[in-house]
């Protein structure tokens, strides 16, 4: 229990281990702590941010699934609609497409008609004649009774 | 061990307070003290091998501990060893945020070397009290204490490192003008006073240390003799004592290291201050 040279000792060892510890132990540890620190909190603000994130996406997802669905139908709607047009278009078309052939086929039996009518007109006119002058046997005019004999056949 | 006689208990006593002491006695020379008395005649110079011994191994353990952690520290999520390092480090953080105002970073690694060395070396005592002289005395070494925070020399020798701080960063902060200023003028700031003031601010500052030092030797070595006296009882009777008294020390050990690391704390604060 007499104070010595220990006493010298315990304070060269302190300060050695003082300074040990200054340089190669609190640094490291001390630093790795306060990056934990710092990760962590970064950590925390990421997660919040991310919440934020997340339901600012759930929010645009419903917004454009409900104007998706809204426009879908429109569409639907738009094709069925059209395609109603389309129908109606087809069958005004057949519809008007029938009634001009009608009206050309008519028209050209009419005019077979009338040519058939012409011919025989001009075939009968000129039997009548000729039977007229075989009945007649005498020569007739042909020319001054060449009205009359017109006549007879318009009447026909 | 059961003493039989008086004779024989003080015997004991007294060896397993005794140093290993290794120093120049004024008859035999640099040579290891056999006896209390050649220990007391061989005055200042000499050394106690024990205390130095088990001291510096626990620095060194403390040392190892640390600088593994260190090495192996990671921002990432702690482990183990990591775990417990980290926790004391950060203790010691907030202890010296609290009590130290201003920036230095020699405070905390500071305070982290005090406390956890301090705290190994006394927890040495938990060490039933025979275990090293006995085991000591049959390897041929005559004595053996191992507890450095039970010899004055440690514990004073630290206040000492702690007392050299204190004048340094007292000098370092306030200037040696400033100093001598804070010895003389205060508490009464009257030149007629400067020599009151002086001795008692001298006084003042030369208590710092001392009561340190003293503090944890008194309260390590009276915890170190209760166990010894408790030791001297028969042997089926020993743990009846024995266990509550080491389990009461566990708090003492924590307790007069943190006291002695706060106070370091608190001083070292006290010298950066201008009054």
């Amino acid at each position: 229990m007499n104070i010595n040279m220990t006493l010298i000792g315990q304070t060269i060892a302190f300060a050695i281990f003082v300074w040990f510890c200054i340089k190669y132990v609190w640094p490291p540890i001390s630093n790795a702590l306060h990056e934990r620190q710092k990760k962590i909190a970064d950590g925390l603000d990421a997660a919040s941010r991310a919440t934020r994130d997340l339901e600012l996406a759930q929010e645009r997802a419903e917004q454009t699934l409900r104007e998706s669905k809204e426009q879908a139908s429109q569409i639907l709607e738009q094709a069925n609609k059209r395609s109603a047009q389309m129908i109606e278009e087809a069958r005004e078309q057949a519809r008007a497409e029938g009634e001009r052939l009608m009206a050309s086929a008519r028209s050209e039996i009419e005019q077979e008609v009338n040519r058939a009518k012409d011919e025989l007109r001009a075939q009968v006119s000129h039997l009548a004649i000729l039977g007229a002058e075989r009945v007649l046997e005498a020569s007739v005019d042909e020319k001054a009774h060449r009205k009359l004999l017109d006549e007879l056949a318009a009447e026909l | 061990m059961a003493a039989g006689n008086e004779v024989s208990s003080t015997y004991y006593i007294q060896h397993h307070l005794q140093n290993l002491t290794f120093g120049k006695h004024p008859e035999n020379g640099w040579s290891l003290a056999h006896s209390a008395e050649e220990a007391r005649e061989m005055g200042f110079w000499a050394i106690h091998l024990d205390t130095m011994g088990w001291s510096i191994a626990m620095g060194l353990l403390f040392i190892w501990i640390f600088r593994k952690a260190g090495k192996a520290a990671t921002t990432g999520v702690p482990s183990g060893l990591q775990n417990a390092v980290e926790m004391v480090v950060e203790f010691i953080e907030n202890l010296t945020r609290a009590t130290f105002h201003g920036r230095n970073p020699v405070i905390a690694p500071l305070a982290l070397t005090l406390f956890v060395w301090i705290l190994l070396m006394n927890t040495l005592k938990i060490i039933p009290v025979d275990y090293g002289p006995e085991l000591f005395k049959r390897l041929g070494v005559e004595y053996m204490k191992i507890v450095p925070t039970t010899d004055p020399n440690a514990t004073l020798g630290m206040a000492l490192g702690v007392f050299c701080l204190i004048i340094y960063y007292s000098i370092k902060v306030k200037g040696a003008g400033g100093f001598a200023k804070e010895l003389s003028l205060t508490p009464f700031n009257h030149w007629a006073l400067i020599p009151f003031n002086l001795v008692l601010e001298v006084i003042g500052l030369l208590v710092k240390p001392l009561g340190l030092g003293l503090r944890l030797f008194g309260n390590m070595f009276a915890g170190e003799v209760i166990f010894i006296l408790i030791a001297l009882l028969p042997f089926w009777a020993i743990w009846l004592l024995d266990v509550p008294w080491a389990i009461f020390h566990i708090l003492v050990v924590t307790l007069q290291a943190f006291i002695f690391t706060t106070l370091s704390v608190v001083y070292l604060s006290a010298a950066h201050e201008h009054h």
